[in-house]
C-alpha cells in the first residue's frame, strides 16, 4: 500500500505532464465552480458495449456533454445514491438535459452484462447509458482518467465487493475533459457547470 | 443440591433480565425504506433508530423472509475511493439515535425471495446484541428515490 503522500506526488506529476501534453487543445476557458480539468487529461476515448448490446465508442457521444461515472450494479448504496443524485441534476437542467448523457461504466464487467445494465440505468434516468465490455477495455478507460478500482472477496458464495473511485468526470461536446465532481462538491455547482457546457452549443 | 443451585442461578438470571428492558423494547424505528433495484440486484435498507432507554444498545443485523441474506454494512469515501465494509455491531447510545442512510450505514439486502416492487412493504426483524429483535415495516421506494418520502410524481393521497 503506497502512502498517501507518494500517491499525491504521483498524481501531481501526472497532472503537470498532462498540462504540458494537452496545452494545444484550446478549449474555451469557462468560469467553472468545480475542479477545472481543462487541458489536464486526455480526450474521451473508449471501445465498449452499450446496455443495448451495441458496440459503442466515445465518438458516438460527440455533440453531447458527457458525465462519466465508474460503478457496478451490485453496489446497493453509494452507486444508486450517485445515480439518484444525477437524476435530480438532470431534472434541474430541464430541457437542456437532452444535450447531456450519463455514462455509467461498469468496473465489474463479468457480472454486469448489457441486459443487467439496461434495467439498472433505466431505473434512474433516461439520459443514462450503461457501458460494459472486456475487462481490459474497461481497465484502459479507468487508467486513462487515473481512476482506480479494486476487487475484494467478501467470503460467501464467491461474492466480492468492489472499491471504486467516486468521482464524476464531465466532458464537453468535443470530448474534452472539463470538470471533476466529487461527493464533497455541491450539487448546484455541478448544475451550474453543466449549464455552462450545454450553453456552448453543438460542436462545429 | 445441584438442582437448588441451578434454580438459584436461573432466578438470578431472570431477575437480572428484569432490571433492564430488552433492547428491542426501548428502540423506536422510523423512516424505514428500501431502495429497490431491478432484477435480483442487492438493495439498500435504511432506517432511523432512536434509543429511548437508559442503557446503550447495539444493532447487530436484521432478518427477513423477503431476503435470503441481510448484512449490516457501512459505506465510506476516503481518498476519492468508495468502499463498503461489514459492521458487526452498531452502538446506539442511551437516549441517542443513529441513522442508517444512503452513503453511510445500511442493510445490504440480498437474494430477494420474490420481486420487491416500489410501494411494497417488507417486514424486517432488527436484531440487537442482547438477542432481542424488533419487527419494522420497510417501504420499498424506486431506484432513484433520495429518501423515504414518496417521489413528487407519485399520487398525493393526503
Amino acid at each position: 500500500m503506497k502512502s498517501l503522500r507518494t500517491r499525491l506526488a504521483a498524481l501531481l506529476a501526472l497532472l503537470v505532464a498532462g498540462t504540458l501534453l494537452a496545452g494545444c487543445h484550446g478549449a474555451t476557458p469557462l468560469p467553472f465552480r468545480l475542479t477545472d480539468l481543462t487541458g489536464h487529461m486526455p480526450q474521451l476515448e473508449f471501445n465498449l458495449t452499450s446496455d443495448e448490446n451495441k458496440p459503442v465508442s466515445a465518438t458516438d457521444y460527440r455533440g453531447k456533454v458527457v458525465l462519466l461515472f465508474f460503478g457496478y450494479t451490485h453496489c446497493p448504496d453509494v452507486c444508486p445514491l450517485t445515480m439518484a443524485q444525477l437524476h435530480v441534476v438532470m431534472k434541474k437542467l430541464g430541457a437542456q438535459a437532452d444535450g447531456a448523457r450519463i455514462l455509467f461504466v461498469s468496473v465489474d464487467p463479468t457480472r454486469d452484462t448489457p441486459a443487467v445494465l439496461h434495467g439498472y440505468v433505466n431505473a434512474f434516468d433516461k439520459h443514462a447509458i450503461g457501458l460494459t465490455g472486456a475487462p481490459r477495455a474497461v481497465e484502459a478507460l479507468v487508467k486513462r482518467y487515473r481512476s482506480a478500482f479494486t476487487r475484494e472477496p467478501s467470503g460467501k458464495d464467491g461474492n466480492y465487493e468492489v472499491s471504486h473511485s467516486s468521482a464524476i468526470y464531465v466532458f464537453d461536446r468535443d470530448g474534452n475533459p472539463r470538470v471533476l465532481y466529487t461527493p464533497a462538491d455541491k450539487q448546484d455547482d455541478l448544475v451550474h457547470d453543466l449549464q455552462l457546457l450545454l450553453d456552448q452549443g453543438e460542436p462545429t | 443440591m445441584k438442582h437448588a443451585r441451578l434454580f438459584a442461578l436461573l432466578a438470578g438470571l431472570s431477575l437480572a433480565a428484569g432490571v433492564h428492558a430488552a433492547a428491542a423494547d426501548q428502540v423506536h424505528a422510523s423512516h424505514a425504506w428500501i431502495r429497490v433495484l431491478p432484477g435480483t440486484l442487492p438493495a439498500g435498507g435504511y432506517v432511523t433508530l432512536e434509543n429511548r432507554g437508559d442503557q446503550p444498545v447495539a444493532l447487530t443485523g436484521a432478518r427477513s423472509t423477503a431476503y435470503a441474506e441481510v448484512m449490516l454494512h457501512h459505506s465510506s469515501t476516503q481518498g476519492g475511493m468508495s468502499r463498503m465494509a461489514m459492521v458487526e455491531s452498531l452502538p446506539i447510545p442511551a437516549h441517542g439515535s443513529v441513522v442508517l442512510g444512503p452513503g453511510g450505514y445500511h442493510l445490504m439486502l440480498m437474494k430477494p425471495a420474490a420481486a420487491v416492487l416500489p410501494g411494497n412493504r417488507v417486514q424486517m426483524q432488527l436484531q440487537f446484541d442482547d438477542g432481542s429483535s424488533l419487527p419494522v415495516d420497510f417501504v420499498a421506494r424506486p431506484a432513484n428515490a433520495l429518501g423515504d418520502e414518496a417521489p413528487a410524481s407519485a399520487h398525493s393521497g393526503h
